[in-house]
């Protein structure tokens, strides 16, 4: 009988995972609910720690999708159940599925940077996100962003959405730091004439040459980092923004001018993440993403024998971490599947 | 800027207001200042709209001040509080507005507080009773009385006389609005609009045909925050923060600033005056100073009251550079005449702020 | 708007100088003479290391990560006064994980406030 496995996510995570598993001898069906594959990766341009281009590691995940997967794209789920033999999954087009294992691979969205109204996103013209920044990088558009402008300075804020009360996500999600010091680079790089600041509360560059490349804004590209969390954004006659903040390490208030804010927004826990949880009666933690069996030995799986968790739906992650966890749910998945025989 | 993204927070922060039938709460010192304000409001909702407004004389001040000086502790605060709900509720009334800001925030904080400690509630209701022999039920809305004036500006738009707009020009008159930090800064759900982008105010600016300033100081405090304020010494402090907010909005060249506090417009009236005496210094248009009005100033004039009814005479800022802006006409001779008609004298000139009329 | 200075009104109180950094307003000059000669000062992180062995910083308000970071921002006000409480004993420079050439900044800043008469 053959082993089933569904993946639902046809992001990073369900990607690997599925070719893992195509390798182990498994049959794979993904499910995903966009018209391509890719999730986030789609928005990056150049990925850290040594900036290399998206598309690469998206061309390595799509010829590992060869025709052993059964793909399903615009595929919504309508429901799903576990009946104790079989996963069941109907979709909102009709198509029935099921299978001996499930991976949940629905990853996360990216915080809503309006809840932050004392920032003007959505209100102020010169105020956009990271992600919004990665779209002009990869079309090469980065000038027009400062076309017309009186301003030839950008500032770029941290924790927008992460570490934040007021906008109930207590975590860090990791991976805005570094984004930030990356963006900062990529935007001296090119155009040399432009000022950039980092505002931040502390700096989280916890990976493998991420403080190095901390230390190259700084030292080449003149990068200046001022410790101190935006209070407020406000729009000035020009368009630019004045903004205050606390220059902590002197103690002061300070304000300043810039043509550019640039919010590095964090990770929350997708809606189609939290439905599936709650259809499966799988566990959220407080952060409201999901959790493993154990924090430690059993990353992979849950408490409901033959559901598995591969990738952002257990918390922020990046590219690199997100493939190899995908990798281990795989194995995680096999496993499992070779042990009911 | 997107004012659709202004529109979706505004959606965000509506609330309840009152339709009629209100228990009306004045102000401690409002009268002082501006004179006019409160008799206005009234006027504007008993023979404009037709609505059942009442008032008790035998309300008292809510010890707003006290409390925000430290001097009356929270209880006592909550007690006097109590009272004024049970003459609301001896006379028959559910809908509690004030006329004051600072009111309006100690109301929302002391009914938060009852929700959210029940206990509070109980020992206020005995301290109470023993103290007066009353007995009192929780307003049902507790609305600001600029909330009103928003709830019915489409009314008193229609019922308008004059529009905001530059006459000479055509161009909509440029207005700063301000709020009172009470209003919703402490709890953004009780103000409409949020603390961020409030609405009150602009919605009215809106509706009678101005332009809202957005500028960048425009959430600071006007520094009135009682405490401070009270010691002659610390007032620098005070004037600074008015000054800031001068500052910003400068060179947006305002043609009038609107508030909805008892203090805010005081302040920001009298700072005018001081700073230009200290410094030198005028905002405005030719040394003439940003007139300040309250909203039932604004109402008024907008609904073709006589300037000089509405207290406008006592303004430090001189109001006729508005007046002629929007082609209100005001007889420049009963200016500084009682109700009988008697000259009551001329206030001494300042130094640097042009003043009405310019030869005494 | 004419100025009188005399026969200003005193009303008891006087507008409090603000003390907020207005970056914009302040004058770099001083900033980018020192970047240019000891550009090791942009690798300060402000870790506090240096201020926390400093032999002046233990018996005097000497700290000298503020007035690196004063520097950056634009704030060269106090500048002479403050640099001249450092005796270059260089325990700084021997602790500074960035490697921050610190004697060698204190160095500039004292020739380059000399050279422009600041």
């Amino acid at each position: 009988m053959n082993k089933t496995a569904i993946i639902i996510g046809g992001g990073v995570a369900g990607m690997e995972t599925a070719i893992q598993l195509l390798r182990l001898g498994i049959e794979v069906y993904l499910i995903e609910k966009e018209s391509r594959l890719g999730g986030h990766l789609n928005s990056w341009d150049h990925l850290f720690p040594n900036r290399r281009d998206s598309k690469e590691v998206s061309e390595y995940l799509q010829l590992g999708m060869n025709e052993g997967i059964s793909l399903h794209l615009n595929a919504e789920i309508d429901t799903l159940w576990n009946d104790k033999k079989k996963f069941n999954i109907k979709l909102k087009d009709g198509t029935r599925l099921n299978s001996d294992a499930l991976v949940i691979a629905t990853g996360y969205e990216v915080f809503d940077a309006r809840k932050k109204e004392e920032y003007g996103y959505g209100i102020y013209d010169n105020v956009i996100t990271s992600v919004e920044l990665e779209e002009f990088l990869r079309n090469n558009e980065l000038k027009r962003l400062f076309e017309g402008k009186t301003s030839k300075r950008v500032g770029i804020i941290h924790c927008v959405g992460s570490r934040d009360e007021k906008v109930g996500n207590l975590y860090c999600s990791k991976l805005c730091c570094v984004t930030g010091v990356k963006q900062a680079i990529e935007i001296r790089e090119r155009m040399p004439d432009i000022e950039v600041f980092c505002f931040y509360m502390d700096l989280r560059m916890f990976d493998r040459y991420f403080e190095e490349m901390y230390f190259e804004a700084q030292e080449k590209w003149g990068v200046q980092f001022i410790r101190g969390r935006l209070s407020e954004a406000a729009e000035n006659q020009d368009h630019t923004l004045l903004i205050k903040l606390e220059d902590t390490l002197t103690g002061l208030p300070l304000k300043m001018n810039v043509g550019l804010l640039i919010l590095l927004v964090g990770f929350v826990p997708s809606p189609e993440t939290r439905r599936l949880a709650s259809m499966l009666g799988l566990k959220e933690g407080d952060d409201r993403f999901l959790c493993p069996a154990d924090e430690h030995t059993l990353t992979n799986s849950t408490k409901i024998p033959g559901v598995f968790l591969a990738g952002t739906v257990k918390g922020p992650e990046g590219i690199a971490g997100t493939i190899t966890d995908a990798r281990a749910a795989a194995l995680q998945v096999a496993a499992y599947l070779t042990s009911r025989e | 800027m997107k004012i659709e993204g202004k529109q979706r927070i505004w959606m965000d922060y509506q609330k309840e207001i009152a339709d009629d039938h209100f228990f009306y709460v004045r102000s401690c010192v409002r009268q002082n200042f501006f004179p006019g304000s409160e008799k206005t409001f009234l006027r504007i909702l008993q023979s404009e709209l037709q609505k059942d407004i009442y008032e008790n004389p035998s309300h008292t001040t809510c010890s707003g001040i006290g409390y925000h000086a430290d001097i009356v502790p929270f209880e006592t605060s909550m007690t006097m509080v109590a009272r004024q709900f049970a003459l609301m509720t001896e006379a028959g009334y559910e809908n509690f507005t004030t006329s004051c800001i600072t009111s309006f925030g100690l109301y929302s904080e002391v009914l938060e507080t009852w929700h959210h400690f029940p206990e509070t509630e109980q020992k206020t209701r005995d301290f109470l009773y023993k103290a007066t022999g009353r007995t009192f039920k929780k307003p049902s809305n507790v609305s600001h009385a600029s909330d009103i004036i928003f709830k019915f500006r489409k009314k008193i738009s229609e019922k308008g006389k004059y529009r905001l707009i530059n006459r000479q020009t055509g161009q909509p008159l440029r207005v700063v609005e301000h709020i009172g930090c009470h209003y919703s800064k402490m709890f953004p759900s009780k103000g409409v609009g949020g603390a961020e982008y409030p609405y009150v105010l602009t919605g009215m600016i809106d509706e009678w045909g101005g332009e809202v300033i957005d500028y960048p100081e425009r959430r600071h405090c006007c520094g009135f925050g009682f405490r401070q304020y009270f010691v002659q010494a610390n007032r620098g402090f005070s004037i600074s923060c008015s000054k800031k907010k001068f500052e910003s909005m400068e060179p947006y060249k305002p043609d009038m600033i609107l508030t909805n506090c008892p203090g805010c417009p005081m302040f920001l009236d009298r700072w005018q005056y001081a700073i230009s005496e200290m410094e030198g210094k005028t905002y405005g248009d030719n040394g003439y100073g940003i007139p300040v009005l309250t909203y039932e100033e604004l109402a008024g004039l907008v609904l073709g009251y006589d300037p000089w009814d509405l207290g406008l005479q006592v303004h430090q800022v001189p109001i006729e550079p508005l007046l002629e802006k929007i082609g209100i006409p005001y007889d420049p001779e009963m200016k500084f005449r009682n109700i009988s008609g008697q000259d009551i004298g001329r206030p001494e000139s300042p130094s640097f702020l042009k003043f009405y009329p310019e030869k005494v | 708007m004419n100025f009188r200075v005399l026969g200003m009104k005193s009303f008891g109180y006087t507008i409090t100088k603000d003390r907020q950094i207005d970056f914009d307003q302040n004058d770099r000059k001083v900033t980018g003479y020192i970047n240019a000669i000891e550009s090791s000062i942009r690798l300060c992180i402000g870790c506090g290391s240096c201020t926390g062995t400093c032999s002046a910083g233990h018996f005097t308000d000497f700290n000298i990560r503020r007035v690196i970071t004063l520097v950056q921002r634009g704030e060269t006000d106090q500048l002479k006064k403050e640099i001249r409480k450092c005796m270059l004993c260089g325990k700084c420079q021997l602790v500074c994980p960035r490697g921050v050439n610190l004697r060698n900044l204190i160095l500039t800043i004292h020739n380059i406030l000399e050279t422009y008469g600041i």
